[in-house]
C-alpha cells in the first residue's frame, strides 16, 4: 500500500450504503448547534455521484415547499451519519441534472422493478 | 527548536474534527538518524547532524561511508545539520528522531525548494498588470512597461523586476498546522500546501 493510500484509507467509511442515481435516499446529517448535536434528515432523489476515494460526493435534490433544493454531500464526511435508501429508481442516465428543469408529474422517477429470478416462470 | 527532515509525498483532502474537508499535504517525516553531535568545546558551536533516507552505497564516497559508520546506517540521501535542536531528550550518534516530536495542532514552518517554472514573463513572475488590450495597442499585453528614464538616470536600476527564471528557490512557509501524526508510518499531515514537488525534500521546524 503506498503512503497516500494509507492516509486516505483512514478517512474512508467502511459501511457506506449502496445507492445509485435515481434512488430516493434519506441523508442523516449531524448538525451542531452551540454545544448540542442533533440529526437532521434531508430526503430526496440522488441526481449525481462523483469522484472516488476521499473525494467521493453525491448530490441530493428535493422539492421543498415548491422550491427545488440540491445539496452536495461528501460521501465519507463524518457529518453524514447515515444514508437510508428509501426507494430505488429506474433511470437511464448517471447524472439527472435534467430534473431541475422539470416540475410536478414530469419530475417523477419510475420505481425500479426487481428482476424476476430466471427459473421462475 | 524541533526539526525533522522529510519528503513530500503528495496532497489529499482530509476531514478535521468539525467534519470540514480541508486540503492537506502528506509528508514522510523522518526517521532521521543522528550522524554527528557537534559541541561547543570541540566544534565551536552546537548542532546535530542528521541523515534521512537512503541511497546506494556506490553513490557515496569512502569518506562519507566512514563518517556514517558510527551511526550504524547509511549512506543517507540527505545529510543536514540542525542547530539549536531541542527535543525532550539528549541525542547521541545512532539515535533516531521520529515524527513523534510533533503533536497534532502544532504550528510549524516548512522549508523546501519550490517547483522550477523556467523562464517566465513579468506578469507571471512579479504579478505585473501588463498593458492595455484596446485603444490601438499592439504587442503590449504582457509587456513590463518602462524600465527607466532617458536623460536621468540614463540606465536601468539594479534589481529591477524583469522576466527570468522563476521557481527553484528555497521557500519557507510559516504558520502551517499539523493535522495528524502517524508515528507507525512516519507520516505528518499538514494543513494546506508546502513548497516543492512531490518527492521533494522538506525541512519541518517548530
Amino acid at each position: 500500500m503506498n503512503k497516500m493510500d494509507l492516509v486516505s484509507a483512514s478517512q474512508l467509511k467502511s459501511d457506506v450504503t449502496a445507492f445509485s442515481p435515481g434512488d430516493t435516499v434519506a441523508v442523516h446529517v449531524k448538525v451542531v448547534e452551540g454545544d448540542k448535536e442533533r440529526i437532521q434528515i434531508f430526503q430526496g432523489v440522488v441526481i449525481s455521484r462523483k469522484g472516488e476515494g476521499v473525494n467521493a460526493s453525491f448530490t441530493v435534490r428535493k422539492v421543498s415547499e415548491g422550491v427545488g433544493v440540491e445539496r452536495i454531500f461528501p460521501l465519507h464526511s463524518p457529518s453524514v451519519a447515515k444514508i437510508e435508501r428509501i426507494r430505488e429508481g429506474q433511470v437511464r442516465r448517471a447524472k439527472l441534472y435534467y430534473l431541475s428543469s422539470l416540475k410536478g408529474k414530469a419530475a417523477r422517477i419510475d420505481e425500479k422493478r426487481s428482476k424476476a429470478p430466471v427459473n421462475a416462470k | 527548536m524541533r526539526a525533522l527532515i522529510g519528503k513530500k509525498i503528495g496532497m489529499t483532502r482530509i476531514f478535521d474534527e468539525a467534519g470540514n474537508m480541508v486540503a492537506a499535504t502528506v509528508i514522510e517525516a523522518g526517521p532521521c538518524v543522528v550522524t554527528q553531535v557537534k559541541t561547543q568545546d570541540k566544534d565551536g558551536y552546537t548542532a546535530v547532524q542528521v541523515g534521512f533516507g537512503s541511497k546506494k552505497e556506490k553513490h557515496s564516497n569512502r569518506a562519507l561511508r566512514g563518517h556514517f559508520k558510527a551511526s550504524g546506517k547509511g549512506p543517507y540521501e540527505v545529510v543536514r545539520e540542525l542547530r539549536d535542536l531541542e527535543i525532550d531528550r539528549e541525542v547521541k550518534i545512532g539515535d533516531e528522531i521520529k515524527a513523534d516530536i510533533f503533536t497534532v495542532g502544532d504550528v510549524v514552518r516548512v522549508t523546501g525548494v519550490s517547483k522550477g517554472l523556467g523562464f517566465q514573463g513579468v506578469v507571471r513572475r512579479h504579478h505585473f498588470n501588463g498593458g492595455p488590450v484596446t485603444h490601438g495597442q499592439s504587442d503590449r499585453l504582457r509587456a513590463p512597461g518602462s524600465l527607466g528614464q532617458s536623460s536621468y538616470p540614463s540606465r536601468v536600476f539594479k534589481g529591477l523586476r524583469m522576466a527570468g527564471r522563476m521557481g527553484g528557490d528555497r521557500v519557507t512557509l510559516r504558520n502551517l498546522r499539523v493535522l495528524k501524526v502517524d508515528i507507525a508510518n512516519n507520516l505528518l499531515i499538514i494543513k494546506g500546501a508546502v513548497p516543492g514537488t512531490e518527492n521533494g525534500i522538506v525541512l519541518i521546524r517548530k
